[in-house]
């Protein structure tokens, strides 16, 4: 099964982690992502850039609103996510619970996907 | 990670918010201040025992805003303070009042914060170190060497600064939508202040750390995140961001400065610039008139009696496209 682990933190607190401190969580970060792809089961990752360079279309009115800034207000917001493949739900979980460790703090949802398409865009 | 590390960054995180609403209610600098201190400390002692509280600045305003009322209670009466549980344990009606606390309350509590310390009164060696001692929490000792004068002088500015401020009594009511564009734009020329000092004489001595352009980057970051839809706070974080970036090329090894065409683009910050890019592309789309206020204005123009051409001259262009004259827009391209 194939799940998406998205990535929750308070923005407020990563925007204010030092360059140092936000490298050193990015390495810890590096080894634990080697150790999933090392057993052939990590697909796409992607970091997101702070919800203030999000824009929200709304489609629920004719004509769709473009509106600046995320879909939701929340205390914690959507950071990044991983796409992993796992042999079920507790595997995904003791790989949630190795990126905690490595960057602690915020939360990580885990959610089985319905369709996968890797698509062609390069890394 | 230790207990000191990510309590620091959550402290660090929620203190803008968490001051600004203690200033709201104790309605001074230095009391809103201290009870944040009194907050920092409980957290410290119990956040390593119970873990972190779902809302950190929540948290801290609770317990800061206990402590301070029990300062102020203390000072008409001596007697002890209350056992630990009591003041840092958030009973059912509080987190009620906690979750009362909502994003569109700190906005104007933020923006008042800031603005507060940008008052004209001030000047902007004055608005900067006070901004920093306030809302970033930077140490007075950090604060002195970035404006190479004395912990002692440095201290005695501060202090006449929040005189000041407190004598030009900001209101506390909720601003008005003319001034809060009033003071969203006083804080965002302070905000551009700071990254500057951080930009002429930081960047030499710490490189891309800088930390005067990190902490300006990371308010404007703070006012975008509070208005969202601001093309102007937008093109300000884009603008830090973007010149932030080549932070690691403007200077050589030797300390002397690198012009912009000899820098080592490589050194460059690709993210800082992605991310700057966005901002400006999201903020160009406010640049063109709103659906709304276009359409009038433009049947108005179809429907004005044709102008007498134009006096043709050498270099002069003899039409001008009927849509340049309805919708004029910045000759820049």
């Amino acid at each position: 099964m194939k799940y998406a682990i998205l990535c929750y933190h308070d923005e407020a607190v990563t925007c204010a982690w030092s360059k140092e401190h936000d490298d050193a969580v990015m390495g810890r970060l590096a080894a634990v992502h080697g150790r999933i792809a090392a057993s052939g089961k990590l697909g796409p990752v992607a970091r997101l850039m702070p919800t203030t360079a999000a824009t929200t279309v709304r489609n629920d009115r004719e004509p769709s609103l473009v509106l600046d800034g995320p879909f939701a207000e929340t205390k914690e917001q959507l950071l990044g996510f991983y796409v992993v493949d796992c042999d079920g739900l507790e595997e995904a979980i003791a790989f949630a619970r190795d990126l905690g460790e490595a960057n602690p703090g915020g939360a990580y949802e885990i959610r089985p996907i319905g369709l996968y398409k890797p698509g062609a865009v390069p890394g | 990670m230790t207990d000191e590390g990510w309590i620091g960054a959550v402290l660090a995180g929620a203190r803008p918010q968490a001051v600004a609403v203690l200033l709201r209610w104790f309605r001074d600098l230095d009391r809103a201040e201290e009870a944040f201190q009194e907050a920092c400390l409980r957290a410290l002692r119990t956040w390593p025992l119970n873990g972190p509280p779902r809302d950190a600045a929540a948290w801290l305003v609770m317990v800061g805003r206990n402590a301070g009322l029990d300062r102020v209670r203390r000072q008409a009466r001596e007697r002890p303070l209350p056992p630990e549980e009591a003041l840092s344990d958030l009973s059912d009606t509080e987190t009620a009042l906690v979750e009362g606390i909502d994003a569109a309350d700190y906005r104007d509590d933020i923006l008042r914060l800031l603005f507060i310390c940008c008052h004209p009164s001030l000047g902007a060696a004055g608005q900067i170190a006070l901004a920093l001692r306030v809302v970033s929490g930077v140490p007075l000792p950090r604060i002195a060497r970035a404006f190479l004068v004395s912990e002692a002088a440095m201290e005695q500015r501060i202090t006449r600064a929040k005189r000041a401020v407190a004598a030009a009594a900001v209101p506390f009511e909720t601003p008005g939508a003319v001034e809060r564009s009033e003071r969203l734009a006083a804080v965002a020329a302070m905000v551009y202040l700071l990254f500057n000092k951080g930009y002429t004489t930081d960047v030499a001595t710490h490189g891309a750390r800088a930390p005067l352009c990190a902490e300006a980057i990371r308010l404007a970051r703070l006012l975008l995140r509070l208005f969202p839809a601001e093309p102007e706070i937008m093109a300000l974080l884009a603008l830090l961001l973007l010149q932030h970036a080549r932070a690691p090329a403007r200077f050589g090894a030797d300390g002397g400065v690198v012009l912009l065409e000899a820098q080592d683009r490589t050194l460059w910050d690709g993210t800082m610039i992605a991310e700057g890019l966005a901002l400006v592309e999201k903020a160009m789309r406010h640049r063109g008139p709103a659906p709304i206020r276009r359409r009038p204005p433009s049947r108005r123009c179809t429907r004005r009696p044709p102008k007498p051409p134009r006096p043709t001259g050498p270099g002069s262009s003899a039409s001008t496209p009927p849509s340049s004259r309805c919708s004029p827009r910045p000759s820049s391209p």
